[in-house]
């Protein structure tokens, strides 16, 4: 898609609400942050490298194949870690609109006229990073990105490409949080592309503030014998999020494997989906959600199955559970096969309360009712499935340990 | 004078609005273990899920003390934390919660590190149980070496048995056995704890010797006093033998605690012992 192209559907479509969640007027957001002190954006610098390794993302790790980091518009940080120089390239995106791996995939599975969030990404981009790992490289580390807003009611638009060569493996990290600001809106484009026979474990999380409107627009686009695993955690409060991802199986056996594991706190608003295209012969999927509803949170998880071809199978599964009485769970599976007899798709959805049996138990233990709680709480919500490098799974522990009760 | 370990006194529990215990009355003294004998719905599960305090057995009368403290109006993590632990007959499944996480969290709590962990592990055979969920698909066996294991780690002074043996193959019952004796420092002759089993075949007592035992019948206890003798009596004469019964009317209480008789005792008088 030519420039002139998507600039002209994103123009059409700057008024066009998503198809689900809670509509938000743009114009309460701007994209020009203030201007700040050396000081000031020396100090903020230095706050940030907290705010990152709550969501994952150790700035001063030794040892991570490359990072970047953004904080509201700025690019903070980009390096490609020793020993992983020439085996990836890292870009922040608005310096690479013309390089060609890049120019020749931006916008190619994510339209621009989807909504007005896409249509403001592609107006008004204000970053995001374009990450490839060259053909054959596994990468025995990961690669961690972090965006962060700091200034509040600023509109952070990213666009982030991710293209994982042929027989390539990486894991990718993203911690997307608010350093200081309270409110705000993160728009952010990803789209990942997963070569013949490569394989990308994309871990993204999500740790907002209870003003912080979030709308990620993500597609991935998966080649023969490709792998993709998506692991997503949403802690703490949020104002609203909303995203309804696409993972497009095209290649023959290729796989996914997503995961999502959503606290909903305080007024969080949750919208949150999963779309998975069976088009390659063999192809096969495994979505699974954990979903907590805490204090007034609301919550809709949606899934989506759709087989194209008839050698494919998929499973989709569910499990919510209210932690309170002002909370809701809405869980809503689809299952689409349309011609294809012999597509295998199926889906489990659950909301269920915590046993009491269960809790009495442990407390049989010695366990306070509360510690009973939060260890039950943490085994339903399964963090050790998503095989998270120790490093992270460390850290993804301490910001469940530091969550309050409901989501601990 | 030293208290009993566990002193229970005139104890009457409701399950719900459903009276299970009437007026129970025991003690067992430190050092002892005692057993608990009597058919299905006597309210033998329903005694020792009071004495620990879950939810659910409402005490309606007596007391219940640990040591000499009344412990009676304690929730159960108090209790637990007292000395009080059980071995659950039919533990419930807690998904994501492995047996290595639980007992790791309750040998921190005691400020011991993981190398205690393995070596009880080891003890009782749990090396391929503690990256397992809570009682998510294990054998009869299974479940019961995972409670022993848990009991270790906690180190009660008062270890409650529900059915130990039940649904175990024999060799685990050795293994259960051994575990038991260790926890209960049945090898010191100076053993301070006490321990209160409950069994219906008896075949734990080959490996853990009961000093003392009780017969719990319809809410009330029955009998006390040897428990081989009272193994004989219930083989030749059942369990409601135990309600006509004469020679319990002379069956001396363990330390401070009587069981007073059955009202069905007392009403039969002289009749033959059973």
């Amino acid at each position: 898609m030519t420039g002139e192209e998507t600039r002209r559907r994103a123009e059409a479509a700057r008024d066009k609400p998503a198809a689900f969640g809670p509509d938000l007027d743009l114009g309460g957001f701007h994209v020009d942050p203030a201007v700040r002190e050396p000081a000031e954006h020396a100090a903020r610098q230095r706050q940030a490298r907290e705010a990152a390794q709550a969501v994952g993302v150790d700035l001063g790790a030794p040892r991570p194949a490359g990072t970047f980091l953004q904080i509201d518009q700025s690019v903070i940080a980009r390096r490609v870690g020793a020993g992983f120089a020439g085996r990836i390239d890292i870009l922040p995106t608005l310096e690479a609109l013309e390089v060609p791996w890049v120019a020749e995939r931006l916008w190619s599975i994510v339209a621009p006229d989807a909504d007005k969030y896409t249509a403001a990404a592609a107006l008004q981009a204000t970053g995001g990073y374009c990450l490839r790992v060259h053909p054959g490289e596994r990468l025995e580390e990961p690669v961690q990105a972090c965006l962060m807003i700091a200034e509040t009611a600023l509109s952070q638009n990213i666009h982030n490409v991710v293209v994982v060569g042929e027989g390539a493996a990486a894991h990718v990290i993203t911690g997307c949080t608010v350093n200081r600001a309270t409110g705000g809106l993160h728009i952010g484009v990803t789209e990942c592309f997963v070569g013949k026979n490569a394989s990308l474990t994309f871990t993204m999380i999500h740790r907002w503030a209870p003003g912080v409107h979030t709308r990620p627009r993500s597609a991935v686009l998966v080649e023969e014998g490709g792998t993709y695993v998506s692991n997503y955690l949403l802690l703490g409060e949020v104002a609203s999020v909303q995203m309804y991802p696409l993972t497009l199986l095209r290649g023959l056996g290729a796989r996914a494997n997503l995961q999502a594991v959503l606290c909903g706190r305080g007024d969080s608003v949750i919208d949150i989906g999963s779309r998975v295209v069976h088009e390659g012969e063999g192809s096969a999927s495994e979505t699974v959600s954990r979903v907590i509803g805490a204090e007034r949170s609301r919550i809709w998880t949606r899934g989506q199955l759709v087989a194209r071809t008839n050698e494919c199978r998929a499973r989709l599964e569910c499990r919510g559970r209210l932690v309170s009485s002002g909370a809701s769970i809405v869980a809503i599976p689809e299952l689409e096969a349309d011609g294809v007899p012999q597509a295998d798709l199926s889906h489990e959805a659950a909301i269920s309360p915590i046993a009491e049996e269960e809790v009495s138990y442990l407390m049989a233990r010695g366990l306070a009712r509360e510690e009973a709680l939060a260890a039950i709480t943490r085994g339903f919500l399964d963090v050790g499935r998503l095989g998270l490098p120790p490093a992270i799974a460390r850290s993804v522990d301490e910001v469940l340990a530091a969550t309050p009760a409901g989501c601990n | 004078m030293q208290h009993p370990v566990l002193e229970v006194c005139d104890l009457s529990v409701s399950v719900g609005e459903r009276p299970v215990l009437a007026g129970v009355s025991l003690a067992v003294p430190a050092g002892e273990v005692h057993v608990l004998l009597g058919p299905n719905g006597g309210g033998k599960t329903t005694l020792l899920m009071a004495v620990l305090g879950m939810p659910g057995y409402r005490v309606t009368g007596g007391r219940i003390l640990l040591r000499g403290e009344e412990i009676t109006a304690l929730p159960v993590d108090e209790r637990v934390r007292r000395g009080v632990a059980l071995s659950f007959q039919r533990p419930p499944a807690v998904r994501g919660v492995s047996v290595g996480t639980l007992v790791g969290q309750i040998l921190a709590r005691r400020g011991l590190a993981g190398t205690t962990l393995g070596e009880l592990s080891r003890a009782v055979g749990t090396d391929a149980l503690l990256e397992r969920e809570l009682n998510v698909g294990l054998s009869g066996g299974e479940v019961k070496r995972s409670e022993l294991l848990q009991l270790l780690a906690l180190d009660p002074v008062l270890a409650l048995f529900d059915e130990p043996e039940s649904g175990v193959d024999l060799d685990s019952i050795a293994v259960i056995g051994a575990g038991m004796r260790r926890l209960l420092d049945r090898d010191r002759p100076d053993a301070a704890k006490a321990a209160l089993i409950v069994t219906h075949t008896g075949h734990i007592l080959r490996e853990v010797p009961a000093d003392h035992g009780h017969v719990l019948v319809r809410g009330r206890i029955a009998c006390s006093g040897d428990p081989g003798a009272l193994f004989e009596d219930i083989r030749s004469h059942g369990y409601e033998g135990c309600l006509t019964c004469r020679r319990c009317r002379n069956t001396p209480a363990p330390s401070s605690a009587r069981p007073p008789l059955a009202p069905a005792a007392r009403a039969a008088g002289d009749r033959p012992a059973s």
